[in-house]
């Protein structure tokens, strides 16, 4: 049975995994991924899992070793944040065009410079072409369900890609909360063992990444757009079920007060329960605000995310990113690019907040739906703002 | 929902003070967060570390500026840092100090309740140390009633192994020995 | 001889990862027309020690009935690190013939 526990979320994160019973962790240590590295090495060498632990002497390695290990078989996780995933991003599209299901925990930390280690998505951003599935944990719980979904989607037949889970960093990842650790035996009735398409043995040979000519290549980027755009059906499923054994539901876009909104507020992460308090107390006030959190993030969840914002005369994006000299925010740019066909598409405000660890708080949101019920009646000019710059 | 706000140095052990509040509340079946000032912390320097406690699901994560309790492990931190900030006029402020709550109320300039006890002398006696974490957490229960005392017995077995007998003998007599003042 | 198709035709006719299942399938490219020198082996000299064969990145050297080494030119690009390692110097870079 599942027990309620407090715990650390980067500790229950990594007891999640080890109830994956992954074969090969490498992980290198980085703020605030750490005490995901170390309670991962910790379940290893108290010997309570049977499985590498390869201490390895940088990220570039650690997603290496576990391209390789995957490639023979093995059920491979690594974790990182920020410059760490800066440095994987070389071998990011290698894993994803090879089909090899790995599953990375990313603690979302700003990229330098400057230097700053707290919390924001301006890592997981410049990766968002790299073919890899990519989810967001909004709470402690999530990312241990998540951490555990991610195996049984990434590993579907239909699948073999590999899969991002982004745990916002020190919010999440040093946050102890309660939450339900489930069991080892719901674990594995939910998980199948590994089964890989082929696997490097000399017995068998196969060739894995051999080189592609311009004959081939744009056939071969088909296939990974492809692949990805099918994950889709899989991740549904594998959360249908997931809500059936455990009930609890996950959907690529949740609603929180959506119906009959007017304003909604969409969000990523750690964000979202911090706006739904806004959302509420707009609501008691008869301010039709509603709040739209983005699950999924790659395959983009098009046709879920029209269906949740319909309706709406204001969608506010919040982006915990900048894309430098572009369009604002790279989610913003994502949902304005997917709103230029409909007709009836809102207006849509860009605010940058929470940059590199600055707090948002309940009146922040409130002041931001403010804005957006401000810019029901009176066309918003469009660009981006930077909330809360000192001017 | 419940509010505080810990403070003391590096290597104190704050952080473990809210892990502890933190497991002891979620045993008792309600929601609790337990979280450090995020960042790099530095030994002996001042740090804050944060509880939010409460009987349904906590949805907040943002940072606690208005704080229901604060808890001063370290008496020399009155002074350095104004452990006062922002505590609510009725919120209740928990010092290890040898000083009284009306000497504390005065340097303060705070007017709430007010709870003291001298932490680090139990602590020496106690445990040989004067590390006040879990003694304070007698002192917090007594001032507060946030949780049970006899929550913190799994969470306190669980961290300190053959220590815990010690810090619970430790943290009751500091429940025992605080003194509550009530100056308006 | 069955013909092979090259390249798959359509996109969704390639292995998943593109990878490849049938081993030794390099064989398929005769490399021996990069070559714009060839080794040739003096007999007199060899001492039969093998280091042409180990060091042969393309592995296309391999040992005769008499336990001399020859080099298959069909795969041979003409490095030249085998005559650069046959410390005997029993091989010899000869240029390809007009």
């Amino acid at each position: 049975m599942a027990k309620r526990v407090g715990m650390e979320v980067a500790i229950a994160a990594a007891e999640a995994v080890a109830l994956c019973r992954i074969d090969v962790a490498a992980v290198y240590p980085i703020t605030p991924n750490t005490h995901i590295a170390e309670h991962l090495a910790e379940i290893v060498a108290d010997g309570k899992l049977d499985a590498e632990y390869i201490t390895v002497e940088s990220e570039h390695s650690s997603i290496s070793a576990c391209c390789g290990a995957s490639g023979a078989g093995a059920r491979a996780y690594t974790a990182t944040s920020s410059q760490g995933l800066m440095l994987m991003h070389e071998i990011l599209p290698i894993v994803s065009a090879m089909r090899l299901p790995v599953v990375m925990g990313l603690a979302n930390r700003a990229v330098s410079g400057p230097l700053n280690i707290w919390n924001d998505h301006s890592d997981i951003m410049p990766q968002r072409d790299s073919g890899w599935i990519s989810f967001f944990a909004e709470n402690g719980q999530e990312a241990v369900d998540m951490s555990i979904q991610s195996f049984r989607i990434a590993e579907d037949p239909e699948v073999m890609l590999p899969i991002v889970l982004n745990i916002d960093g020190f919010q999440l990842t040093h946050m102890i909360e309660a939450l339900e650790l489930p069991s080892q035996k719901e674990v594995d009735r939910y998980l199948p063992p590994f089964r890989p398409l082929a696997t490097l043995h000399p017995d068998k040979p196969v060739s894995m990444g051999a080189y592609a000519f311009p004959d081939i290549f744009t056939e071969v980027m088909k296939v990974k757009d492809s692949v990805l755009i099918d994950s889709k059906k899989t991740i549904l499923k594998a959360w249908d079920e997931w809500g059936k054994q455990f009930g609890r539901w996950y959907k690529p876009v949740e609603t929180y007060k959506a119906d009959g909104a007017e304003v909604l507020i969409m969000t990523m992460g750690s964000m979202g329960e911090t706006a739904s308090i806004a959302v509420d107390e707009l609501r008691a006030k008869g301010v039709p605000a509603g709040l739209v959190k983005l699950r999924l993030w790659r395959p983009f969840p098009f046709e879920e995310f029209r269906e949740a914002i319909k309706g709406a005369k204001v969608l506010i994006v919040c982006d915990r990113a900048v894309s430098f000299g572009g369009p604002g925010g790279p989610v913003a740019a994502e949902v304005k690019s997917a709103l230029y066909n409909d007709a009836g598409r809102p207006a849509v405000l860009n605010f940058l907040i929470g940059l590199g660890g600055r707090d948002v708080t309940v009146e922040n949101f409130k002041d931001i739906l403010e804005k957006g019920v401000q810019a029901i009646n009176k066309k918003p000019a469009g660009g981006y703002i930077f909330y809360g710059v000192r001017e | 929902m419940i509010e505080i706000r810990w403070h003391g140095r590096g290597g104190q052990g704050a952080v473990t003070s809210v892990e502890m509040l933190a497991l002891a509340a979620i045993e008792e079946g309600k929601y609790a967060q337990g979280f450090p000032s995020f960042g790099p912390e530095r030994r002996g320097a001042p740090l804050a570390a944060f509880n939010r406690v409460n009987t349904h699901q906590i949805k907040v994560r943002s940072n606690i500026y208005n704080p229901d309790i604060v808890v001063v492990l370290d008496p020399g931190l009155i002074g350095l840092v104004n452990v006062a900030d922002g505590l609510k006029a009725k919120g209740i402020l928990i010092v290890n100090t040898t000083k009284t709550a009306e000497e504390i109320s005065r340097i303060l300039n705070f007017k709430g309740k007010i709870a003291t006890v001298d932490a680090t002398k139990i602590a020496r006696e106690e445990l040989g140390a004067p590390i006040t974490n879990t003694t304070m957490l007698g002192a917090v229960i007594k001032a507060t009633g946030v949780i049970k005392l006899d929550s913190l017995k799994v969470p306190i077995e669980h961290r300190f192994g053959k220590l815990a007998g010690r810090n619970m003998k430790a943290l009751k007599r500091a429940y025992n020995e605080v003194k509550m003042s009530n100056i308006n | 001889m069955t013909t092979k198709k090259k390249y798959p035709e359509k996109w969704t006719e390639l292995n998943p990862g593109c990878m490849v299942f049938e081993a030794g399938s390099a064989k398929a490219h005769k490399t021996g027309s990069w070559k714009a020198q060839h080794p040739v082996w003096d007999n007199r000299k060899c001492i039969k020690c093998g280091v042409c064969y180990i060091y042969c990145p393309e592995a296309c050297v391999s040992r005769t009935e008499e336990g001399y080494y020859a080099a298959d030119l069909e795969y041979c690009k003409g490095c030249g690190i085998c005559a650069h390692e046959c410390w005997p110097g029993a091989i010899e870079m000869k240029e390809e013939e007009v």
